[in-house]
């Protein structure tokens, strides 16, 4: 094919398990399309690992159409790499040029341990929505008519832009406090935009924040890096729409 | 055996209702000794599982990413279809049953697709209690949009990301029933076999994939639903993960697997732009209500557009062929997704093809912007505009329609698509066949229930768009909660599965010692280039269109291909770790043999229907020459298999398909 055979260098973070100390271990690949898309480079660099015999480099993917929020790589100490509104499975070598070093790290957060190599675990994000990311309605289909209640284009269409969020964790990882609060914030401003979160919306933002700040996420201190690197471009918005949720319900 | 689908009897439109009548019910307390099995959390795995916690059953839900989440349903783009007639457009229960068996070219079950159509009400207004945010009018009500091959507009849909959103809200309600500690969650766990005891499904077994632990897990029922099987052409529009293992290890356990041949190939993708190429991406159906697909009339132009020396742009309207629109004048660029695939291929096998690899056409928008441009300006009221003005004004409003996919397009290709046209190329997008299921969605095997995408029944032999969301949260929420009932209400006193049984113990020996075999297989070949070399095999031979000779020869060729890959496949690092390439390896040895049970069931059906397309039976003369031909008369039946060993000497099982409400009639698109 066409393009200009890139030739790189790249740094990875090696980790063989949660107990190992793990470190960065130098590769090249060579002759690199610019049409690849980055984890395409690294199927590369896998395959040639296998045939030299070495282990391949682990890391999460799995639509590589930016919407499962699996991917999650650290390159060049960017969340999702140096391209804007993507995800990793996204970003394209005609991003980096020949004789580039490339350094892809972790999601680095205390409350994303290194599982292994690349990937973390984010089962964090996954107890933050038990405590109360839902609406207690159960499965009848004796439901009330789903036109029953109208709701403003402008809530919805607010309510919808939280609702992107594919909760990969890349406001955690750029985040200097490793705060969750985009992420939380988004989840509890679908709802609170809608009429159908109302009846639980006190115990919904308390619950969430208490087991946000259990998993051991720092606060937000306004930096706005988070919503900068987001793939989905959620807004800072739902952050403060989240405090004044929590502030409300203070005061129930 | 003769298969039995259980259909109840009675007039169409009140079997569901008499039906649910009848059947037997647990009463709560003893729903609260009775665990059910959920494999994957997609749309049916996931609405299933809440609702089964919701009613009390104790679930085990088991999932391969690191949350239910990322099943890939999130990836569905365009929306989801319910006859609510909100628009007042004359849908009905039956307008959207009868859209959907022709849709699938009369090769679905009655029955099934008018239970569909009928709970799909009942969906949308469970989704919109759930907080999903489906895109409004300014009044507040629901909007929709119309999809290809209906005449009404009852899809449903939030932006392009309506999988997104459901998933999201089958996800929560999951939550809710976690934290009540209704559901226990197996994230990262990937099901290695299904265990039967007494002729019974009573458990599986699962690697945990960060641990490489084997575990044990017995339940009184267990419910498939780990989507279709689309990556056996190891480039398709699924998710990397995606896979048949489920379905397949249900299969070599006695469930039938019914139609492997009818596979929709979307036709528009992005086409591929390598030998490294992972996987493929939709562009939504939605671009040909406004796109023209074309390719050079001339071979000069081919050529020299393939090697830079012109551009698209540069040849006129009558150097080139708008061949949907000369071959289809009445539905032109709108012909559904089956036709639209072959005449890319068509075109592309002549030589017509756009790109470096000749596997591309044009989708071009060239005359939407300017149309809307015009439109725009008069609305505008700008007297004899620019051309520079039209074509700003048409980019404006194509930009508001479809901006999300021109700019995923521009991302991935580094090509600007409002000023070039789209290069498309057709991909393996969605699997209508499947584990065979009756009525009750039950296989063939007692208490083995299989949901959504992995089973066969709803979608015949093409599916329509934006109803695969609908099957999806119809079997899980509506449909299995009812029908699994009556087959557990036996089960009341059974009391819990023992884990520490021979039955147990020896499907465990059998998942341990493949694993063995493949960490101390020392080959020298990754488990990609057998992938890669099926995938080859099974789009040349099996792919858009089939033959005879190509079909025997892939099946030939598979067999070698599954023969070199136990003999050489190479599987580094260790079993007792998280080992991605382990965990392909399990897969990719599935889809060898589920490739061959593909092209034998092809190889059988003589005809073409929906997305299975037989070069021998086409129509030889009139109006409809050279079109796919149906017969009726002789393959009007779902083609169950039976797992013998070998795939090559999988034993067919006819079930008859009845049409007593819809007559056969052929598609016609001319």
């Amino acid at each position: 094919m066409s393009g200009k055979g890139m030739n790189l260098t790249l740094k990875i973070w090696r980790q063989k398990g949660a107990n190992d100390k793990g470190r960065m271990v130098d590769y090249k690949v060579n002759d690199i399309s610019e049409h690849m898309s980055f984890l395409e480079m690294m199927d590369v660099l896998n395959e040639q690992l296998i045939a030299e015999g070495e282990e391949p480099v682990a890391f999460d993917h799995d639509c590589r159409e930016g919407i499962c929020g699996m991917c999650s790589l650290y390159i060049n100490g960017e969340a999702h790499g140096p391209d804007r509104g993507i995800t990793t499975c996204q970003l394209h070598m005609r991003m980096f040029n020949d004789g580039d070093t490339i350094t892809i790290e972790p999601w680095r957060a205390a409350a994303f341990p290194v599982i292994k190599d690349l990937v973390v675990d984010r089962t964090a994000f996954e107890r933050i929505q038990q405590a109360g990311g839902f609406i207690s309605v159960n499965t009848s289909g004796n439901t009330q008519d789903a036109n029953a209640i109208p709701i403003s284009k402008h809530d919805a269409d607010e309510a919808m832009d939280a609702a992107t969020c594919i909760g990969c964790g890349a406001c955690v990882a750029t985040c200097k406090n490793s705060s969750a609060m985009l992420f939380v914030g988004a989840k509890v401003s679908q709802y609170a935009l809608l009429p159908q979160g109302q009846v639980e919306a006190a115990d919904r933002v308390r619950n969430m924040v208490a087991q946000m700040d259990l998993e051991g996420f720092g606060n937000c201190t306004n930096t706005g890096a988070c919503e900068v690197e987001c793939p989905k471009g959620i807004s800072l918005d739902n952050i403060a729409r989240m405090n004044r949720e929590l502030l409300k319900a203070s005061l129930k | 055996m003769a298969l039995d689908s259980r259909v109840p009897k009675g007039p169409i439109k009140d079997k569901w209702t008499t039906y649910k009548d009848k059947i037997d019910l647990v009463n709560p307390a003893n729903k609260r000794l009775i665990d059910v099995i959920v494999v994957g959390t997609g749309l049916a795995g996931g609405s299933a599982a809440a609702t089964l916690a919701e009613l009390g059953y104790n679930v085990k839900a088991f999932c391969y990413q690191d949350s239910p989440r990322r099943a890939h349903s999130i990836a569905a783009q365009g929306g989801i279809n319910a006859a609510k007639n909100y628009q007042g457009d004359g849908d009905s229960t039956y307008r959207l049953f009868y859209d959907t068996v022709k849709g699938g070219d009369y090769r679905s079950r009655e029955a099934n697709v008018y239970r569909l159509a009928e709970v799909s009400a009942n969906i949308i207004d469970q989704c919109v209690a759930q907080g999903v945010p489906f895109a409004r009018d300014y009044g507040g009500l629901l909007d929709n949009r119309s999809f290809g091959g209906v005449l009404v507009s009852r899809t449903f849909y939030a932006k392009g990301q309506t999988g997104q959103q459901l998933l999201l809200g089958a996800y929560s309600a999951m939550n809710r029933q976690i934290a009540r500690g209704k559901i226990q969650m197996y994230n990262r766990h990937e099901m290695l076999d299904v265990v039967k005891v007494g002729g019974k499904a009573r458990g599986i077994i699962t690697r945990n994939l960060i641990t490489g632990d084997i575990e044990r897990h017995s339940a009184h029922a267990v419910v498939i639903a780990s989507g279709g099987y689309g990556n056996v052409y190891f480039l398709s529009t699924n998710a990397m993960g995606s896979n048949a293992t489920a379905a397949w290890k249900i299969h070599k356990k006695g469930a039938y697997f019914a139609n492997p041949c009818y596979t929709q190939i979307h036709p528009t993708c992005i086409p591929r732009s390598g030998d490294y190429q992972s996987k493929l991406t939709l562009m939504s159906e939605s671009l040909r209500n406004d796109g023209r697909i074309w390719v050079p009339k001339n071979m000069d132009d081919v050529m020299a557009i393939r090697e830079g020396r012109k551009k698209p742009t540069d040849l006129s309207e009558d150097e080139r062929d708008y061949y949907l629109e000369r071959r289809y004048p009445a539905f032109g660029n709108l012909v559904p997704r089956d036709v639209a695939s072959r005449a890319a291929k068509e075109r592309c096998d002549a030589g017509y093809g756009v790109n470096a690899t000749g596997e591309a056409v044009y989708l071009d928008f060239a005359s939407a912007i300017e149309r809307y441009g015009k439109e725009q300006a008069k609305i505008n009221g700008i007297d004899n505009p620019s051309a520079a003005k039209i074509t700003e004004l048409g980019e404006a409003i194509v930009e508001a329609k479809y901006g999300n996919l021109f700019q995923m397009y521009e991302k991935i290709v580094d090509e600007n698509p409002y000023k070039t046209p789209m290069m498309i190329y057709p991909a393996t997008h969605y699997t209508m066949g499947g584990v065979w299921v009756d009525y009750n969605l039950m296989t063939t095997v007692p208490g083995l229930y299989c949901i959504g995408e992995a089973n066969f029944s709803d979608h015949g032999a093409n599916r329509l768009g934006a109803s695969a969301l609908m099957q999806g949260l119809a079997d899980g929420y509506f449909v299995l909660p009812y029908t699994i009932g009556d087959y557990l209400a036996d089960d009341i006193r059974t009391g819990a599965i023992p884990t520490d049984t021979p039955e147990f113990e020896e499907a465990e020996k059998e998942v341990r010692d493949r694993i063995d075999f493949f960490m101390n297989n020392n080959g020298t070949k990754s488990v990609d280039h057998f992938h890669k070399r099926l995938g080859k095999v099974m789009w040349d031979k099996v792919g858009m269109a089939r033959n005879e000779k190509g079909l025997k020869e892939a099946m030939a060729e598979i067999k070698q291909i599954r023969e070199e890959f136990w003999k050489d496949v190479k599987v580094p690092g260790d079993a007792n770790e998280m080992n991605p390439e382990l965990e392909k390896a399990g897969r990719v040895a599935d889809f060898l043999e589920l490739g061959e049970l593909f092209a034998k069931d092809a190889l059988m059906r003589e005809e073409s229907c929906g997305g299975h397309f037989r070069e021998e039976s086409v129509e030889l003369d009139g109006e409809q020459k050279g079109e796919a031909k149906r017969k009726d008369d002789e393959f009007a039946f779902v083609a169950a298999w039976e797992y013998k060993g070998e795939p090559a000497d999988a034993v067919m099982h006819k079930e008859e398909l009845e049409f007593n409400d819809i007559e056969l009639k052929q598609r016609s698109y001319k």
